[in-house]
């Protein structure tokens, strides 16, 4: 098993006929993703090699069953875009787009959390990956293979670096979850982390946390009330300023609020293990999976 | 985007936020002309997105032209925890009845705008919150129904403003909500929020946050950040369309992703370093970003080696190391540079970097192992 992408998926994508759209939706079909729809207002009919394209998402989940949304429309369209594969029924929703207004994202998330039955993930997120059964984003899946690690983390990058060195130990992954760097991701750790400790395969989670906000140290609680499995985490811009918003628009410690110091207590405090590099992460996770 | 105190004003009257006659000037000459139509006494305010104004002596009261001439005089050019005061706020004084707090803040943790009304203003909001919770009355919005009149009662009632104010409180809470709003602000913080002798409701001081995503919905108020403060290097990266932000340190780093470069600094703090800036380069990045990058970097005159360190995802390695070779001849750096490149076209990139033998720059294969070496290279060890 896997969370939230695997075999059943059957993906719509929102921009699948612009130039990053189609590269990597047609990248994600390439790696075994079931790529059925794209939806653009005004392209119905279209194709995009092979892949047929709807005016609307409820034409896509009528006619091509999708149950799953990518999110790659320009930011200005990106709430409207979430919100009408929502209303269409679609379970999961990724959404890949960067720069998103905050208040977009607010209205987003108190519509969404109105449903049980959605999940958004993202935005301003590198996607959800289930080496071996599919791809929904743009995280470059030649890197990880199957395995029993769950990772979930605010940054793309970090999350490549951290799984390659547990890759390159002999460790591969149930699924890897970018949440994404903005201020009111969608999904957060402790969404993700509840998903992973109720899937089979996944036996022990890698989370990647950065400053700013405090969706770390809820993580924590939540890991302290509810998670049997080993939890080993990273907390990245421990010594970046504050006031300074730190490439991700989330990413900012202010005032006395969101620095790394207190995110790190927060976790070991609960017996969470935090690497103070990604080599360490790396390591921490493998001496606990070889016991 | 933070606002300069008249600038996050301005913002704020399009909404109905009542403030006191003032006038912006970055001259004594043109302080004075302010003061003559506004009138005595008239306080005089350095602009600078800092707290402590007040206790570094950049808030004055002046009650004739003298005393105006001889203030701006002094607080212009002044230094205020590291910002030069290049333009001042004059504005007529008011007679205090209370001093009041407001403010509405995006809360990231309970996804909601959150209102704050406090009659403890004019001190620091945290240290109402530690010494005196019960005096800050607090309330989540939720944003799909809206800030409402019974709201603003709410507040009013359980912060304990005077009976004779409730209404004219709510009526400025409702308006600074409404530009938080419409205005796509992140934070718009009033202390103090002023009660008049004649129970008029003013806005003495403003912070406002704007969301600098937003801004295509508010094409005005792209003008209304202040370039005047901006770091050389900052602004050069801006024009260039990079990520960067200016460090204390002497090691410079070039990096993709912003956790992974907020990591790599972390690791060089690790090793004993100080890195001299954050440099995002992107996804996908291609050789005339990385020139330019280089660029900016070394146009910091602390930096003594710099660090590359990528994880090629979108990007791929072999052109960042183009890109390395290209700006190596073109801008002929004297400083070492440290490389360490993973991921897409890894090898590629590290024969194209092994046969271009450019003089002085040494490949690392893991990140720490990187880190260590710039550190020693930073300190003029020979690695």
């Amino acid at each position: 098993m896997s969370i939230l992408v695997g075999e059943d998926t059957r993906l719509a994508v929102s921009g699948l006929t612009g130039r990053e759209g189609s590269y990597h939706a047609i990248n994600n079909r390439r790696y075994g993703t079931n790529v059925v729809a794209g939806v653009t207002p005004g392209k119905g009919a279209q194709d995009v090699e092979g892949v047929p394209v709807f005016n609307t998402f409820r034409e896509a989940v009528a006619a091509a069953d999708a149950n799953t949304a990518m999110i790659f429309v320009p930011p200005r369209f990106a709430a409207d875009s979430i919100l009408e594969a929502e209303d269409a029924g679609i379970a999961t929703i990724i959404a890949i787009t960067e720069g998103i207004p905050a208040h977009d994202e607010l209205m987003v998330f108190n519509v969404l959390k109105r449903n049980p039955d959605v999940r958004l993930v993202g935005p301003n997120c590198p996607g959800v990956l289930s080496p071996g059964k599919a791809n929904v984003g743009i995280i470059p899946a030649a890197f990880f293979k199957p395995g029993n690690v769950g990772v979930v983390s605010r940054s793309g990058t970090l999350t490549y670096q951290i799984g390659n060195e547990l890759a390159q130990s002999g460790f591969g992954n149930s699924t890897i979850v970018g949440i994404g760097g903005d201020p009111v991701p969608g999904s957060s750790f402790v969404d993700i982390i509840a998903l992973f400790e109720a899937d089979p395969e996944t036996e022990l989670i890698v989370m990647s946390g950065e400053i700013g906000g405090s969706a770390e140290e809820e993580a924590a609680t939540f890991i302290a009330e509810h998670v049997s499995k080993p939890v080993v985490g990273y907390i990245a811009g421990l010594t970046a300023p504050p006031g300074r918003t730190m490439g991700h628009a989330g990413a900012i410690v202010s005032g006395s609020s969101g620095g790394g110091q207190a995110k790190i207590d927060a976790l070991e405090a609960v017996g969470v293990r935090v690497g103070r590099t990604p080599t360490q992460v790396a390591a921490i996770a493998v001496e606990i999976l070889r016991g | 985007m933070d606002l300069l105190e008249y600038r996050g004003k301005q913002v704020l009257a399009r909404h109905g936020v009542a403030q006191l006659p003032g006038s912006e000037a970055t001259t004594v000459d043109a302080a004075v002309a302010a003061a003559e139509q506004i009138g005595f006494p008239i306080v005089i305010k350095a602009q600078v997105k800092s707290g402590g104004r007040g206790k570094a002596g950049g808030i004055r009261i002046a009650a004739s032209i003298d005393e105006v001439r001889e203030h701006a005089t002094s607080i212009l050019g002044m230094d205020i925890r590291g910002h030069t005061v290049r333009e001042l706020w004059l504005q007529r004084a008011s007679e205090i009845q209370s001093e009041y707090y407001a403010a509405v803040v995006l809360d990231r943790s309970a996804k909601a705008p959150l209102v704050m009304l406090s009659t403890q203003g004019g001190i620091e909001i945290e240290q109402v919150a530690a010494e005196h919770p019960e005096a800050l009355a607090t309330l989540h919005v939720d944003p799909l129904v809206g800030f409402h009149p019974f709201h603003a009662r709410r507040l009013a009632y359980e912060a304990g403003v005077d009976a004779g104010v409730v209404r004219p409180v709510g009526d400025m809470l409702a308006a600074i909500y409404e530009a938080f709003v419409r205005e796509d602000a992140t934070l718009v913080e009033i202390n103090p929020l002023v009660v008049t002798p004649d129970r008029e409701v003013v806005a003495l001081d403003a912070k406002v946050t704007l969301d600098d995503n937003a801004i295509f919905r508010h094409p005005d108020n792209a003008t209304l950040d202040d370039d005047a403060d901006v770091d050389p290097q900052e602004a050069m990266a801006r024009e260039r369309g990079l990520t960067y932000v200016k460090l204390d340190g002497d090691i410079g780093i070039f990096g993709n992703g912003a956790g992974l470069v907020m990591s790599t600094l972390d690791v060089v703090a690790h090793a004993g370093g100080a890195p001299a800036n954050f440099l995002d380069a992107g996804g996908g990045a291609k050789a005339e970003a990385i020139v330019a990058s280089v660029e900016v970097i070394l146009s910091n005159p602390n930096v003594k080696a710099v660090l590359f360190n990528v994880f090629g995802g979108i990007t791929r390695c072999d052109e960042v190391a183009r890109g390395l070779i290209e700006a190596y001849g073109i801008l002929q750096p004297t400083v070492p540079f440290v490389v360490r490149l993973d991921g897409t076209n890894d090898v590629e990139a590290r024969s194209l970097l092994a046969d271009a033998k450019l003089p002085n720059v040494h490949a690392e294969a893991t990140m720490d192992g990187a880190a260590a070496r710039v550190v020693a290279l930073a300190r003029g060890e020979s690695g």
